[in-house]
């Protein structure tokens, strides 16, 4: 039957001592990784930016001729890429500071920005701080249904989440601006606790990022393909757009609520030490088993719970660490949420179905990891 | 935020026609698209490519630069920050140019010593550094000689403290404006003296230019009492000195003796001297940290902050590149290389002052 804590969760039959043992194992492989960052990482990181804006002006240049079939469905998946590729793997991960110990001034979490209808500033505030320290905390992490869907059972229901499955399309659509909206951190407003010049601020920016979004995409580039190409390559913009705001729902809707996934409530993290705060990041993130070109084009949040254990290491080094990670899962009997896309997005469409009508209660959870047989281990697509 | 180039000044309908360009680009900037083709294209921060490192001596070399755009000058005797990529990460230092301004081939050069564990003069003198883009900085210095050349010269320059003095060297000679220079140059080793064939030359070629090199490994180091003796006419020289700290102490104190203050320019490129520059110290409040830390007399900020485990910025270290700058809420600090006390209201620089009493600073 459903109660307050619904599911118990792996960390009570730990000691605090066995806690902050795990603690330390994580703090070795971080710092191992950061005494060993070097000009590979730097190259890494300098080829991706490079492939993206080659892919964009290569995008921007076929949809010249968008008004011709096969160059609108070539032009727009090239730009849809180069998309997903600016926002998921660069600027996510560049806003997160994974680049700042290069020391260029150009790759840095303090200058940079991103192709997306949220501010920087406004981005780091509900993303980096808010949700990366709070995760999975019901009440403190927003993200946690971003404040208009019910994705845990734990949350009250009111009628309002049976328009829910219609939303939850609308929000794939236009993910970005739905970001945009929840940095502004509605519940505030609506209690009043917000500082009113702060969300004028806030409003001015992302007036002026949709502003330039609208000209770019919709204007500019619609413009320069002539009077018969502008609808073709506005459309082509569009569609683009689309296909980079479903895909980044897609991905980030399976780092925290597929069912292996547990939430935590304010008692339970209050005093929460170091040790036991790595611990609720592996609990309360899930990875998505793919090839290394799905890693690089979800910004290797296929590796979300190496993400949440270490938000701002390089990306490119999750990978890497991921078998030692799940060593240490193996070892102290910790559950290591994982598995193929289909599977963690179908559980969290379920979920969103589920609970838009009352009651439901917490999935059940896999146990501790086991590493899987040789049948079970899914083939790279593609091996780079 | 790290460091940055020098941003290169672009006439006004250039940056008209950038401005409509990013109109396509944004959120990037043209930049980062010309960039795309070479990196020598920036515009936002000024790079340079590495063309060629010879050595001078067994420990140091000298490497051309070739700027992205054309060389806006600078004056001889000026020094120049560089940022190279090492290990991925970008390292910033200044270095005295060697050479004038006025080079046909638009390159300039520094001349680097190899020193232990020096991350950026050790990559220099390896493979890898010639042909590598590098990030420039500002000019900067007043170590330079005035508009118009003095009649009569003395430069007095000890290992490589010759490099800014060769600038000049060059300078006068590429515009015919030698005038009558005594030059001591002092090295460990016969052999170690950097540019010590072409000084050779000068001397041999131009009899204006009267060198006289003192081996310190043998005969000892110069005391500014020996000027009487090697240049009895010091006094009526404008003097121009680099070298070692201990070196131009001594020679400020001699010159003060000598009621000629004004004669003598110095420049040093060490570590800005904790000597008897100190402040009150005082309790140091970190706003942004909501850290506070104590600090005494002698210690600049950003090392206090520091041995607390914040991680401030900083650049260069030594009061040059403004890149550890937080604004002074409260309280006065002194700065430890000149004693010179600032108040509240005003960025100052954590790396070279201390706290006179307790202060807080935005950071």
């Amino acid at each position: 039957m459903p109660s307050e804590s619904m599911i118990e969760s792996p960390l009570a039959r730990l000691s605090p001592e066995e806690i902050e043992a795990i603690g330390a194992e994580f703090d070795a492989i971080h710092d191992e990784v950061f005494a060993s960052l070097g000009d590979k990482d730097a190259t890494y990181i300098r080829t991706v930016i490079a492939l993206h804006r080659q892919l964009a002006l290569l995008s921007r240049a076929i949809l010249l001729g968008s008004r011709y079939r096969p160059a609108w469905l070539l032009g727009t998946s090239v730009l849809g890429i180069a998309k997903i590729l600016e926002n998921m793997e660069i600027g996510h991960n560049v806003l997160h500071g994974q680049w700042d110990w290069m020391a260029d001034p150009k790759i840095n979490s303090a200058t940079w920005d991103w192709d997306t209808a949220s501010p920087a500033e406004a981005w780091k505030h509900s993303h980096n701080y808010v949700h990366h320290t709070f995760t999975n905390i019901r009440g403190k992490d927003k993200d946690l249904g971003y404040e208009i869907m019910r994705i845990d059972p734990h949350q009250p229901w009111h009628p309002v989440y049976l328009l829910q499955p219609v939303y939850n399309l609308l929000l794939a659509a236009f993910f970005e601006w739905g970001v945009a909206v929840h940095d502004l951190d509605v519940e505030a407003i609506r209690a009043g606790t917000k500082d009113m010049d702060e969300l004028r601020r806030q409003v001015r920016a992302i007036g002026h990022k949709a502003w330039r979004q609208v000209i770019k995409d919709y204007v500019a580039f619609p413009a320069l393909s002539g009077p018969r190409g502008f609808k073709t390559t506005l459309t082509a913009n569009f569609t683009a757009n689309l296909i980079r705001n479903v895909w980044s729902y897609a991905i980030i809707f399976c780092g925290h609520f597929p069912d292996q996934t547990y939430t935590f409530s304010e008692e339970e993290t209050a005093e929460e030490t170091r040790g036991a705060f790595y611990l609720r990041q592996l609990l309360g993130a899930a990875n998505i088993e793919g090839s290394p070109i799905f890693h690089v084009l979800s910004g290797n949040l296929g590796y979300q719970v190496e993400h949440h254990l270490f938000p701002d290491m390089p990306s490119s080094r999750y990978g890497q660490i991921a078998p030692k990670v799940k060593e240490i899962c193996e070892r102290h009997r910790l559950p290591y949420n994982t598995g193929r896309f289909s599977h963690q997005l179908g559980t969290v469409q379920r979920t969103i179905l589920r609970l838009a009508f009352p009651g439901g209660r917490p999935a059940p959870k896999p146990g501790p990891y086991v590493p899987p047989s040789d049948d079970r281990v899914t083939a790279p697509l593609i091996a780079v | 935020m790290p460091e940055q180039g020098a941003r290169v000044h672009m006439p006004r309908l250039a940056r008209y026609v950038v401005r409509g360009l990013e109109y396509f680009t944004w959120p990037l900037e043209l930049d980062d698209y010309l960039e795309l083709i070479s990196p020598l294209w920036s515009t936002t921060e000024l790079r340079g490519r590495i063309e060629r490192i010879h050595p001078e001596t067994d420990d140091t070399v000298t490497v051309d630069i070739t700027p992205g755009f054309r060389w806006r000058g600078h004056r001889a005797g000026q020094y120049l920050r560089i940022g190279f990529d090492i290990a991925g990460k970008r390292q910033w230092r200044a270095y005295s140019l060697s050479s004038d301004a006025a080079r046909p081939d638009g390159q300039i050069t520094i001349t680097v010593k190899r020193t232990a564990d020096g991350v950026v003069s050790n990559w220099l003198h390896g493979p890898q550094a010639t042909g590598a883009i590098v990030t420039l900085g500002e000019v900067e210095g007043e170590f330079t000689l005035p508009e118009s050349t003095p009649p009569r010269l003395l430069f007095l320059t000890a290992g490589s403290g010759i490099t800014p003095v060769m600038a000049m060297l060059r300078g006068l000679r590429r515009a015919g404006e030698l005038p009558d220079t005594v030059h001591l140059h002092s090295a460990r080793t016969p052999t170690g003296a950097i540019f010590a064939a072409e000084l050779q030359a000068l001397a041999e070629r131009d009899p204006r230019y009267h060198l006289e090199l003192q081996v310190t490994g043998e005969q000892g180091r110069l005391s500014p009492a020996d000027l009487d003796d090697r240049c009895p006419d010091w006094r009526e020289r404008e003097c121009y000195a680099c070298g070692p700290g201990p070196m131009l102490d001594a020679l400020s104190d001699h010159y003060r003796a000598a009621g000629l203050v004004d004669r003598l320019h110095v420049e040093s490129f060490e570590h800005f001297v904790l000597g008897d520059r100190t402040g009150r110290g005082g309790q140091i409040r970190f706003i942004r940290a909501g850290t506070e830390v104590e600090c005494d007399g002698v210690t600049p900020i950003l090392l206090a902050g520091e041995a607390a485990g914040l991680d401030l910025p900083y650049g260069c270290r030594m009061g040059i590149c403004h890149t550890c700058t937080g604004r002074l809420v409260e309280g006065s600090v002194r700065d430890l290389r000149t004693g010179e006390l600032t108040h509240a209201g005003t960025e100052i620089r954590t790396c070279v002052n201390c706290p006179d009493g307790p202060v807080a600073l935005e950071l």
